[in-house]
């Protein structure tokens, strides 16, 4: 990396300068280490342990019985496999909806500009001024009762994948980046007779797959790592998302056995974030963030 | 849980010039149907979206409002005027929700804020592992809560938590983390600056990785140290970076609900950790008094809509 930083490079090439970076790159690679790395060994180490030793005063540092059956019993116990499908289930429909849905309504507001795009555009933004947490109870008794349809929707999906739709930041970062799609482009294969539908799929589309990645990843964490909404949405157990239901069974079940259930349900995102990593990591900074 | 927020990236986007007017001469009927296709299709593209944002974003946001002043009782939905507001500004917990969530909120920025800042000033200056720092801080936000959460819980357990065992191990007394009314929050904050700072950190290190050398040269012309030159070219330059990761902090951390209902059952000790969100959520789905729960929210947004509204001007701004 050429860029320069705080400390001078002059003065990280005195001998003594080396000496202290190589000192401090230390010190600073067994704090990270530690600190974000450990807790997850010790998660992963005590749910080998057995159930004494796991709640054992001084822990173990290397677990001194082993009891891989954890796991198994983890799974089969709080019945992780239902959980796992479910949430992957609630996360790529949601998905799905939002690349259709919100796609088409971008590709609409950037460059179709119908009557009244930009009222709409400016009540969807608005929505992100309303805090989230505040808009959960209405939208808890919208959902028992949907208007027009009078359709109760606990325990569907639809409770989940209907209002991820709702994600005006994601319908922000897709319409920002079709305006930066030059017209010419558009206008040139609109002469060639190409309606909207299949300029949309053979010309902004193939263009937009760096965005759209973006906002894909977006849209699976975000089922994956939400609590409140399926917690109240979702209330049947067999129903249930991972978070929800490792959390309502949390108390029935031995310690380490639920680590061992917490490691499982743990393994799936961080498995990804290491596959993926280059490409949520400079997506998240480059497009914009959401947590 | 950290709230949604824009860093506008730094290369403007190209606007397309706006449609031709009306003003242009319209040959009777042909451009008239045409202009009438061509808006058909694009409401059909937007459609969708737009009833989805309909039932399930606009319609609440309405309902809010008018939950906050009605009353509902066996089925009979009556105008209560200002009752629900009452019924809250009553309630023992009502003040202490506050202070929680303010201490929390000032906690979190203490720790939230200036930690993420500090670790990509440090991760910043390697020319080594960069790569591998990066990832260990953004690994806890790829967690599910659950895990995160729980996994402190056993962390901070009196007896067989690690964190007692360091603190025996450095010869500082134990603590009851999260049976201490005192110390509660303070755990709380911890676990959720631990789960959530990869995110600020990653941003950080893009502004900081702006910022101009020649600054930092013309500023050791000038004789600066090492903090002068942070106070003085690196926290300046990084200023607008900054100034909208706290404000989305705010607004994140003031919502904040997860981490205290997973760690603390949502009250904690004495109430310590109850924040106000835990409270609109016991009106709503423990008490099923949907008024009283509407009225806090609609406290809650009219401050947070303030935050809001300043992060959209300073957003505005860097887009510019």
């Amino acid at each position: 990396m050429s860029t320069r930083t705080l400390i001078a490079p002059a003065r990280l090439a005195r001998p003594r300068g080396r000496a202290a970076y190589r000192i401090v790159l230390g010190l600073v690679l067994v704090l990270f280490t530690l600190v974000f790395l450990g807790p997850l060994y010790w998660l992963a180490s005590s749910g080998l342990k057995d159930a004494q030793e796991v709640i054992q005063t001084p822990p173990t540092l290397v677990p001194g019985t082993f009891t891989p059956e954890n796991y198994t019993r983890a799974w089969e116990v709080m019945d992780l496999a239902t959980l796992l499908l479910n949430t992957l289930y609630y996360a790529f429909g949601a998905l799905a909806f939002q690349l259709v849905l919100d796609v088409a309504a971008a590709y609409s507001l950037s460059k179709l500009r119908p009557v009244l795009g930009k009222a709409v555009l400016g009540m969807m933004l608005a929505t992100l001024m309303i805090p989230a947490t505040v808009l959960v109870v209405p939208q808890y008794l919208t959902v028992l009762d949907v208007p027009i349809v009078e359709r109760n929707l606990l325990d569907s999906p639809w409770a989940i994948w209907l209002p991820s739709v709702t994600n005006a930041f994601n319908i922000f970062l897709l319409k920002r980046f079709f305006d930066s799609i030059p017209k010419e482009l558009l206008d040139a294969a609109s002469m060639d007779g190409a309606g909207p539908l299949r300029i949309l799929r053979s010309i902004v589309l193939p263009i937009s797959r760096p965005i759209l990645g973006v906002v894909s990843i977006f849209a699976v964490v975000g089922v994956w790592k939400d609590f409140l909404w399926p917690m109240l949405t979702l209330p049947d157990p067999t129903k249930q998302t991972l978070n929800v239901g490792i959390y309502s069974l949390s108390n029935g079940v031995p310690v380490n056995v639920l680590i061992a259930a917490l490691t499982i349900a743990s393994l799936p995102t961080l498995i990804v974030f290491l596959i993926f990593q280059r490409n949520i990591m400079s997506g998240l900074t480059a497009g914009g963030l959401k947590g | 849980m950290p709230a949604p927020s824009t860093i506008p990236s730094t290369a403007a986007p190209h606007r397309s010039p706006a449609p031709p007017g009306p003003a242009a001469p319209r040959p009777a009927t042909g451009q008239f149907a045409r202009a009438l296709r061509r808006n058909l299709t694009a409401h059909g593209f937007l459609i969708g979206a737009v009833l989805c944002f309909a039932v399930f974003s606009w319609y609440p946001m309405i309902r809010e409002f008018l939950l906050a002043f009605q009353k509902t009782e066996s089925g009979r939905t009556t105008w209560v005027g200002l009752d629900n507001f009452r019924t809250v500004a009553n309630d023992p917990a009502f003040w202490q929700a506050w202070g929680n969530t303010l201490l929390f909120t000032v906690l979190a920025l203490v720790l939230g804020f200036a930690v993420p800042f500090v670790a990509a000033l440090v991760i910043n200056e390697f020319r080594h592992a960069q790569g591998y720092l990066r990832l260990l801080v953004y690994l806890p936000v790829m967690l599910p809560p659950v895990a995160a959460v729980l996994l402190f819980k056993y962390l901070y357990d009196p007896g067989y938590g690690l964190l007692n065992e360091l603190f025996r191990f450095l010869g500082l007394p134990e603590q009851q983390w999260l049976q201490d009314p005192d110390l509660s929050m303070l755990a709380v904050v911890i676990a959720s600056t631990w789960m959530n700072m990869g995110g600020a950190t990653l941003i950080y290190l893009a502004a900081l990785q702006s910022i101009p050398g020649e600054l930092y040269e013309a500023a050791e012309l000038d004789g600066a140290g090492l903090l002068r030159k942070i106070w003085h070219v690196t926290i300046p330059q990084t200023r607008l970076v900054l100034s909208l990761m706290l404000l989305m902090q705010v607004i994140a951390t003031m919502q904040v609900f997860v981490e205290p209902f997973l760690l603390t059952g949502g009250a904690g000790p004495e109430g310590s950790t109850t924040t106000v969100v835990y409270l609109i959520y016991q009106y709503a789905f423990s008490f099923n008094n949907y008024g009283a729960a509407a009225a806090l929210g609609l406290m809650l947004l009219v401050l947070l809509a303030g935050f809001s509204a300043a992060y959209v001007k300073l957003s505005r701004a860097e887009d510019e």
